[in-house]
């Protein structure tokens, strides 16, 4: 009896070297992919700030309005944010590649699904930024030839202009990730419906009397009746 | 659209350079026409868009002008036309110099006078309409060239020649005007452009963007090879530029009196392309003439045929109300774009002076160039986008505007000038901060 638990303890220990000296090289191969991949993605990081400050993200992310939303949220820098982004990146699909290599079953099928998803959030934070520095553009480009044009309500005419464009870049960036995009449709609908019935109906009724004035200045200048104050020639 | 109503009086030696043809930039028709005009002693070019109303007058005073001083030389008017569609390219070259001979004077013209018109485009662009007549200029080698405005009221048959003789007679490269005009006319002119170019390259040059100007074929070779015309900046404001040229390549610059100058029907509202054809214009050649303004301290005048800038006092009634309302609108709902441009102790006076009534306002002119200079710098560093700050800088003038309106009102033209000199002096005093703000910036 003792004899057989014995002979029974050694043959599963032997099964448990050999399982083990059968793992080990995929181990190693895993550690190494792991290191080899850190070292990588610490390159690659290095790299993608240093092309980052080049070219003055950190410039064009404050122009779009970014840099601020990540201080308000207690994050680096967004030339920073981004280079680790990438780090973090390249790691994971270094070490998805190592445990592809340990061969554990049903783990492949994930990985793959990750690797096609990498290029669609890629995508997504591509328009995501883009989307931003749009809307950033535009809601100054309105404030500006808002004030100019002596417009009532620049700043309103401005944030409008933003969160219409936010709104639809936000939209965009849901449905590039593919998450609950028929949701996200349907808000859209509703939020950008909504914006433009309270805009309409705010204009309507709560700005008549503005627009009134609006429109008689304006054909009150068209029909030249009010001469009686000269304008500045600037040149 | 082409048009020649003379037969070229004879084709002489000419520099034929077909390259500007080659190039796509001037038509075959054109190019053929110009060789065919052959060279020429002075050229005047037209810039036209639509100015039937104003051009036939022009014309008649060019001509005029040709008559009584140029009778012996060979002239040609060049109209670069973008697309007008009330017929003025029709009027350039149907305006014959004989009934201006019967009815000016008894002079006859010794030579043909030939008038060339060339559709550029759809649309104007002052640039190309410019680049258009240096290419003119450059074929038929004129000893002097000028540019006269075509919806100009008020201008005279002697211009021409105040302006084209010093140029080949007197070796000069560029004749800039100066005009009587009344004290609140140009103010974009005596408080921005004329003072920051005066600082900046040294030379007192009262009316950097002229709409009448003559120039040599050697400054308008130079400019034409020189000039980035691809670039879709490099087409506007090509006034502003062309004057820059010629002082950064040491050109003999003068400038004559030319007389009263009817202002221009620009309101208010044009103030911010106004501000980019010369503001605009002239911060973007702080970069490229870096080594030419670093250098400079203090300001040399230059050359002036005639009387110095006059001045017209007769009261005007302007709406200082709403200069001031939209100072405030400015300084109020632009803040966020100014933290970006201005430096915080500028930003808080301006704060300050915005809650100013009328008749306490005053935005002094140390303030005026500090803004000015931090305007400048932000530019150079497109901490935004370049047009939006031009665009910014739009109600902050119109609240300098409203300084320099009040503190003239009642003022001598003596003491207008005094006013103009010394913020021109102050743009010179400060030139230091500039510098110190543009290293900072590096």
């Amino acid at each position: 009896m003792r004899e057989m638990i014995v002979s029974e303890l050694t043959r599963a220990m032997q099964e448990l070297v050999k399982d083990f000296a059968r793992f080990l090289p995929r181990l190693i191969v895993f550690v190494i992919i792991a290191f080899a991949g850190w070292v990588i993605a610490y390159l690659l990081k290095l790299i993608a700030r240093s092309i980052l400050r080049l070219i003055k993200f950190d410039k064009l992310s404050e122009n779009a309005g970014a840099s601020q939303l990540l201080a308000k949220a207690a994050l680096p820098p967004s030339s920073e944010l981004l280079s680790r982004l990438v780090f973090w990146m390249a790691w994971l699909g270094f070490i998805l590649l190592g445990i592809n290599a340990l061969g554990i079953f049903g783990l492949q099928e994930h990985i793959s699904r990750f690797f096609l998803f990498l290029p669609r959030l890629f995508a997504a934070l591509f328009i995501m930024f883009v989307g931003l520095l749009a809307a950033s553009f535009f809601s100054r480009a309105t404030l500006l030839a808002a004030v100019n044009g002596n417009l009532p309500s620049p700043r309103l005419l401005s944030i409008s202009v933003r969160a219409v464009i936010v709104v639809f870049v936000i939209s965009m960036f849901f449905e590039e990730l593919g998450i609950a995009d028929q949701t996200v449709l349907v808000a859209f609908g509703i939020v950008f419906g909504a914006v433009m019935l309270g805009l309409a109906i705010a204009f309507g009724a709560g700005g008549k009397e503005l627009a009134q004035r609006f429109l008689e200045h304006k054909l009150v200048h068209a029909n030249g009746d009010d001469k009686n104050e000269d304008e500045l020639s600037p040149l | 659209m082409l048009k020649e109503v003379s037969t070229p009086e004879r084709t002489g030696a000419l520099r034929t350079d077909a390259k500007l043809a080659e190039e796509g930039f001037l038509t075959d028709d054109f190019v053929r026409q110009l060789i065919s005009v052959g060279e020429i002693d002075i050229l005047v070019g037209l810039p036209t868009h639509n100015n039937a109303k104003t051009i036939s007058s022009v014309v008649a005073a060019i001509q005029s002008g040709i008559l009584q001083s140029f009778s012996r030389d060979r002239a040609a008017i060049i109209d670069a036309d973008a697309g007008s569609r009330d017929g003025t390219p029709d009027l350039v070259v149907s305006a014959s110099i004989d009934d201006v001979r019967r009815r000016d004077s008894n002079r006859f013209a010794l030579r043909t006078l030939h008038s060339i018109s060339m559709q550029y485009g759809s649309s104007p662009a002052r640039g190309i309409a410019f680049r258009t007549i240096l290419s003119a200029a450059e074929l038929l080698r004129p000893r002097a060239s000028a540019v006269f405005s075509p919806d100009s009221t008020s201008i005279q048959p002697d211009w021409l020649r105040s302006l084209l003789k010093p140029v080949s007679t007197e070796g000069f490269d560029l004749v800039l005007p100066t005009y009587t005009r009344h004290k609140f006319d140009g103010l974009l002119v005596t408080n921005l452009l004329y003072p920051v170019t005066r600082a900046l390259y040294g030379l007192r040059i009262r009316e950097p963007y002229a709409s009448e100007f003559a120039f040599s074929s050697r400054l308008g070779s130079q400019f034409l090879s020189e000039n980035s015309w691809n670039d879709e900046t490099a087409r506007e404001g090509c006034e502003v530029r062309f004057t820059v040229a010629a002082i950064a390549g040491g050109f003999r610059i003068g400038q004559v009196y030319l007389g009263a100058k009817d202002p221009l029907d620009r309101s208010a509202a044009d103030l911010v392309p106004a501000l980019r054809q010369t503001i605009g214009v002239l911060f973007g050649s702080m970069e490229s003439n870096l080594s030419v303004w670093t250098n400079k301290t203090g300001s040399q005048p230059i050359t002036t045929i005639g009387a110095d800038q006059q001045f017209a006092l007769e009261p005007r009634r302007i709406n200082r109300k709403r200069l001031l309302d939209m100072f405030r609108a400015g300084v109020a709902e632009l803040d966020s774009v100014f933290q970006s441009i201005l430096a915080p102790s500028t930003l808080a006076e301006l704060r300050g002076i915005a809650r100013l009534e009328e008749e306490d306002f005053r935005y002094s002119g140390e303030l005026w160039v500090k803004t000015v200079y931090e305007f400048a710098v932000a530019h150079h560093k497109a901490v935004i986008n370049r047009d939006h700050i031009i665009q910014a800088l739009a109600p902050l003038f119109r609240g300098r505007a409203l300084t320099f309106l009040l503190e003239n009102r009642t003022a001598s033209a003596a003491a207008v000038e005094e006013h103009i000199e010394n913020l021109c002096l102050e743009f010179e005093r400060l030139k230091p901060y500039l510098l110190e703000l543009w290293k900072d910036r590096e």
